[in-house]
C-alpha cells in the first residue's frame, strides 16, 4: 500500500491503495469518478483517456502510484460552470449515440485541438482521424465525432 | 492483478540494487506493454522498478554526429525532439506513428528496444542506423542486441539507459500498419550513413527485426526506389498468420522499402 496524492480536477486528493491500483480504478473507485470509462481494460479503446500534466493517457495504463504529484484532469473537470466548448459541439453535432466512448473522445478532442494550436498546425478533418487512432467507438461512425471536433477547434 | 511493490529510485544504482533486492522484480517504463501483460498474467513481478525517475534517462541531445537519446524517452518526445528532428527525422517521424498519441506520451524507447516486439517499430531503426545500445553496464551494437522475437542481449537485471545512434545522410521509415494493433503487419528503415547502407525489416520475419541483403546490395549501387524494382524478396523465413501470408509480407517489404526510399 502506498499513500498517493495528485492533484484531480483542481483538487488535491490523497488515497491509500494497493501498488497494482491503475489510474482508472483509482480514478472510480476511490474517488468515484465515474466519467472515466473503462472500454476493452487492454489500452485499445480510449474510452479511459484523461489528461496527466497536460498529457492525454489511458487510466488503464497507467500505475496511480507512479502519478504521485502528478496533476490529472478527467472528463469531470472540463465544465467550468458552463460546459467545456468540446463538450457542446458534440451536443450540437450529435457527437454521441450511446455516450460509452464519448469522455474518453471529448478528452481527445480537447488534447489534439490544444496540441496543434501550440504547435501553430492546421487540425484537419484528416488529422482528426489520424489523431483518433486510439479512440473506438461502436456507435456512431465516427463522422459525427469528426465534425464535433472541428467544430470545438474552431471556437477553442 | 496480482499484488506488486512499487519503487522509484532516483539512481541507476539504487535501482540495480531494488531489481536485485526483489524476487521477481521488473523494470517499468511506460508500462505500454508490461501493464498489459501483467494483467493478463503474463507477467507477475513481484516488484516494479519504474526508471523514469532517473537523472538523465529523458530527453535526447548530440554529442558530436551522434544522436543519444535517454531510454525512457517517450515516443512523443523523440518525435517532437528539435535535435532527433533535424539530424535524423526518419526516427522523428518513426516515433510519430508508434500507436496513438495516448501510447506515444507514455511509451518509451528503451521499453521498446527491452520487450523486442517482432512487430515493433524501433527495433528495424536500430538495426538500419547501425545504433547502439547502452546499458548500466555495456554498450551493445544493434547488430548483437537483437536475437530473435522477444529475445535480447540484455542479463538479468541489466537497465538500458540511452542508444547512440550516428546520424545518417539519409533514413526514412514506412510501415504498413496491422489496423487493429497498429503496429507493422511489415515496416522497413531505409538508411545510408556511417555505418553504409542497411535496410531493416520488422514485423515479417519469424526470429524477429532482421537486415535484407537483396535491397541492401541494390541501393549501395543505386539510391532510388527504382533500383529496387529487380530484388527478389523471398518469403522463406516470413510470419504466416490471420493477418497476412508470408507471399503478402513478401511483396510489403518491397513496397515499403521503395516508400521508404522515396520519403529519406
Ligand atoms: C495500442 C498500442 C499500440 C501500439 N503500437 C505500437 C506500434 O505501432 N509500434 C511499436 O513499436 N510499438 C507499439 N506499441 C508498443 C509501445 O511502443 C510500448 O510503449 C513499448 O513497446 C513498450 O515501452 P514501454 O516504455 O511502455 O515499456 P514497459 O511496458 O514499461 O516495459 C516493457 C518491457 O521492457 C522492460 N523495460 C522497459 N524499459 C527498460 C529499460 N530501460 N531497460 C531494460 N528493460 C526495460 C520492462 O521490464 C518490460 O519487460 C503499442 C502499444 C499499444 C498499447
Ligand atoms: S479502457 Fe483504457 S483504453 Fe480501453
Ligand atoms: S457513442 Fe456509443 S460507443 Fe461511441
Amino acid at each position: 500500500m502506498t499513500n498517493v496524492k495528485m492533484k484531480v480536477n483542481g483538487k488535491t486528493v490523497a488515497r491509500e491503495v494497493p501498488d497494482e491500483t491503475l489510474l482508472s480504478e483509482f480514478l472510480r473507485e476511490h474517488l468515484r469518478l465515474t466519467g472515466t470509462h473503462i472500454g476493452c481494460d487492454t489500452s485499445q479503446c480510449g474510452a479511459c483517456a484523461v489528461h496527466v500534466n497536460g498529457k492525454m493517457v489511458k487510466a488503464c495504463t497507467a500505475l496511480a502510484v507512479s502519478l504521485e504529484g502528478a496533476e490529472v484532469t478527467t472528463i469531470e473537470g472540463l465544465a467550468n460552470g458552463e460546459l467545456h466548448p468540446m463538450q457542446v459541439a458534440f451536443h450540437d453535432n450529435h457527437g454521441l449515440q450511446c455516450g460509452f466512448c464519448t469522455p474518453g473522445m471529448i478528452m481527445a478532442g480537447v488534447d489534439m485541438v490544444n496540441r496543434y494550436k501550440a504547435e501553430g498546425r492546421e487540425l484537419t478533418s484528416e488529422a482528426i482521424r489520424h489523431e483518433l487512432e486510439g479512440n473506438i467507438c461502436r456507435c456512431t461512425g465516427y463522422h459525427n465525432i469528426v465534425k464535433s471536433i472541428e467544430d470545438a477547434a474552431a471556437k477553442m | 492483478m496480482y499484488p506488486v511493490k512499487y519503487h522509484k529510485p532516483n539512481t541507476i544504482d539504487d535501482a540495480v540494487a531494488a531489481l536485485a533486492a526483489g524476487e521477481e522484480a521488473m523494470v517499468l517504463a511506460g508500462g505500454q506493454t508490461l501493464l498489459a501483460t501483467m494483467k493478463q498474467h503474463l507477467a507477475s513481478p513481484s516488484d516494479l522498478v519504474d526508471i523514469r525517475g532517473i537523472d538523465g534517462m529523458v530527453g535526447a541531445c548530440i554529442d558530436g554526429d551522434t544522436l543519444v537519446i535517454g531510454a525512457a524517452t517517450t515516443h512523443a518526445e523523440v518525435a517532437g525532439s528539435a535535435v532527433v528532428r533535424k539530424h535524423c527525422p526518419g526516427l522523428a517521424a518513426l516515433a510519430g506513428n508508434i500507436g496513438d498519441p495516448a501510447v506515444r506520451n507514455m511509451g518509451t524507447i528503451g521499453g521498446s528496444l527491452a520487450n523486442n516486439d517482432p512487430a515493433a517499430c524501433y527495433p528495424s531503426a536500430m538495426l538500419a542506423l547501425g545504433a547502439t545500445i547502452v546499458t548500466n553496464t555495456r554498450q551493445i551494437s544493434a547488430d548483437d542486441y537483437f536475437q530473435g522475437m522477444f529475445a535480447t542481449a540484455l542479463e538479468e537485471g541489466e537497465i538500458i539507459t540511452s542508444v547512440r545512434v550516428d546520424a545518417p545522410a539519409k533514413a526514412a521509415y514506412a510501415k504498413f500498419a496491422q489496423p487493429a494493433s497498429l503496429f507493422a503487419l511489415v515496416g522497413v528503415f531505409v538508411a545510408d550513413g556511417p555505418h553504409g547502407v542497411r535496410v531493416a525489416v520488422t514485423g515479417a520475419g519469424d526470429d524477429g527485426v532482421f537486415r535484407h541483403a537483396g535491397l541492401e546490395a541494390a541501393l549501395a549501387s543505386d539510391w532510388s526506389a527504382g533500383a529496387l524494382d529487380s530484388v527478389d524478396v523471398s518469403e522463406d523465413g516470413l510470419i504466416s498468420d490471420i493477418h497476412g501470408s508470408a507471399d503478402y509480407r513478401a511483396h510489403l517489404i518491397k513496397v515499403m522499402a521503395k516508400r521508404a526510399v522515396a520519403a529519406a
